[in-house]
């Protein structure tokens, strides 16, 4: 499982940093997200789908390797 | 456009519909739209424009989720919800909620590297003093007491004077601003001079924090800019101004309205009270089962766009009920049920797409400090007051109640 994600799109709401600050943080220039573990253990998806969910602007996704 | 487009039917209903069930839930009209009539349209009470409403998650998302969406209160189909004399309307600098890129964008970049999640949690013990001290004071003075201005309106503003780096006697100058901004018997004249003043103090504020810089938000959006020269003093005021106007009044009124809508489900608040680490997930709940800025995400439409078959011309007006979308049964399971235990995250009482409330973070931390401090310190308060007699905000555009009177 990796993490797919787009800095252009990224309004740094910082949704996903608050609710996976383990795996997700945002940039201290741009405030745009930081994917810290981009290949995060199965146990942890879907709190990650719930959080790309909730994105406002839908740049994050799950893929399979 | 497809062949299908059909324009809705011309009965535009006066808005803000009535919130004529109990005052926690939206207007019950929502529900019936959303099934029948889920992209309508509406006559503003305040201006007598007919603008459309839409009503439902997946359509409210591609709303403001769109880039042929413009946010300008300028362009003359846009859903302007409070009454703005024309001359001033003109004259008026945008602030950021108002701008379409690329003006948006330069700004936007500019304050929300100091707005991040890991910033707003470094605030976590300064907010937690903040509340002890209000929190000791009402249990010092004794029940009944006004929540709202023991509480809920003195919190948020002194994290604002955290944010903007403001200390000593300028924090009593903010506390009386945000004391007089809800006064209901305020005069129009008071409540210009008052607005007038804090113009003249954050204009100060941002000659002050260019000279001096300290160790807050303004002062750090400032030495940036210093760097890239990017933005100039009025767009610095303004973006002080815009932190003012956005988070001062909606986080004092779902700090009452969260009280309350805990108060009313006793057996999610004894668990929370039980494990407070619940406290973050009923939070997010508060804001979808509250949405208190239901309205304001309006736009005008920039291009021809067509939602689920109903044809909206470019120039016209749009109101994106985050209300109704945060209770849409196509989304949530059960929507005008609080439950704190549901994954309410997709939620869009924050808006979606490029204007997201950048401000979302730090209020989720200072509820979850406000909620669980409250009621582990006053484990027994209650409402002092049935809730039908209580003074909702149902002329405001940010719903809340005037006041909250409790006990313990
Ligand atoms: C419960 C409390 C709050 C709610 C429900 C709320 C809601 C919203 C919503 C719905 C928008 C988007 C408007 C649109 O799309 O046109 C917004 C924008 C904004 N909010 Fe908040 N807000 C809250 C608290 C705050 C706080 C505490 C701050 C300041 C720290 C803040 C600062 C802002 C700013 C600066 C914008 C404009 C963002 C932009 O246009 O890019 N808000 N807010
Ligand atoms: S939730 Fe989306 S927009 Fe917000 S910081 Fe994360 S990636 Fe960026």
């Amino acid at each position: 499982m990796r993490i797919r994600y787009d800095r252009e799109r990224c309004v740094g709401s910082g949704a996903c940093a608050f609710t996976l600050p383990e795996i997700f943080d945002q940039d201290e220039d741009d405030g745009r997200v930081l994917v810290l573990v981009e290949r995060p253990g199965a146990e942890h998806r879907k709190a990650i789908e719930d959080v790309a969910a909730s994105c406002p602007v839908l740049a994050l996704s799950v893929e399979d390797d | 456009m497809t062949a299908e487009v059909t324009t809705a039917p011309i009965t535009a209903p006066a808005f803000p519909l009535s919130r004529s069930r109990c005052p926690l839930n939206p207007p019950q009209e929502y529900e019936r739209l959303r099934e029948e009539q889920s992209v309508s349209k509406v006559t503003l009470r305040v201006s007598g424009k007919q603008v459309w409403i839409v009503t439902r998650h997946d359509q409210v998302r591609q709303v403001l989720g769109s880039p042929d969406m413009s946010s300008n209160w300028k362009l003359p189909g846009y859903p302007l919800q409070v009454p703005l004399p024309p001359d001033v309307l003109e004259t008026l600098e945008l602030p950021l909620v108002a701008m379409d890129p690329p003006d948006h964008t330069v700004r936007r970049r500019a304050l929300i590297p100091e707005l991040t999640a890991k910033r707003m949690q470094a605030l976590r013990p300064r907010i937690q003093e903040v509340t002890n001290q209000h929190i000791d004071a009402m249990l010092a003075k004794g029940g009944p007491v006004d929540l709202i201005q023991e509480l809920a309106v003195p919190v948020p503003s002194l994290v604002f004077c955290e944010l903007i780096g403001v200390g000593g006697e300028n924090v009593d100058f903010f506390r009386r601003y945000a004391e007089q901004m809800v006064n209901r018997d305020i005069t129009p004249e008071e409540f210009g001079a008052a607005q007038y003043e804090m113009e003249m103090h954050l204009q100060g504020l941002v000659t002050a924090k260019t000279e001096n810089p300290g160790d807050d938000v303004l002062s750090r959006v400032i030495a940036k800019n210093n760097e890239t020269g990017e933005l100039q003093h009025n767009d610095l005021v303004a973006l002080a101004r815009m932190l003012l106007f956005g988070g001062f009044d909606t986080t004092a009124n779902i700090i009452g309205l969260g009280t309350v809508a805990l108060l009313e489900n006793p057996a999610q608040l004894a668990e929370v009270k039980a494990d407070p680490s619940l406290m973050p997930k009923a939070v997010e709940e508060l804001f979808r089962y509250l949405s208190i800025s239901d309205s304001a995400t309006a736009r005008v439409a920039t291009k021809d766009i067509e939602i689920d078959g109903v044809l909206i011309r470019a120039g016209e007006g749009i109101i994106a009920l985050n209300g109704s979308a945060n209770r849409d049964d196509r989304f949530f399971a059960d929507p005008d049920a609080l439950d704190i235990h549901r994954e309410a995250k997709g939620h869009l009482a924050f808006g979606h797409g490029n204007h997201q409330c950048p401000g979302a973070n730090l209020v989720r931390v200072e509820l979850d400090v406000v909620f669980t401090t409250l009621f582990s310190r006053i484990p027994t308060l209650r409402l002092a007051a049935p809730v039908e007699e209580l003074e909702f905000k149902h002329d405001q555009l940010i719903y809340g109640l005037y006041s909250l009177p409790v006990t313990w």
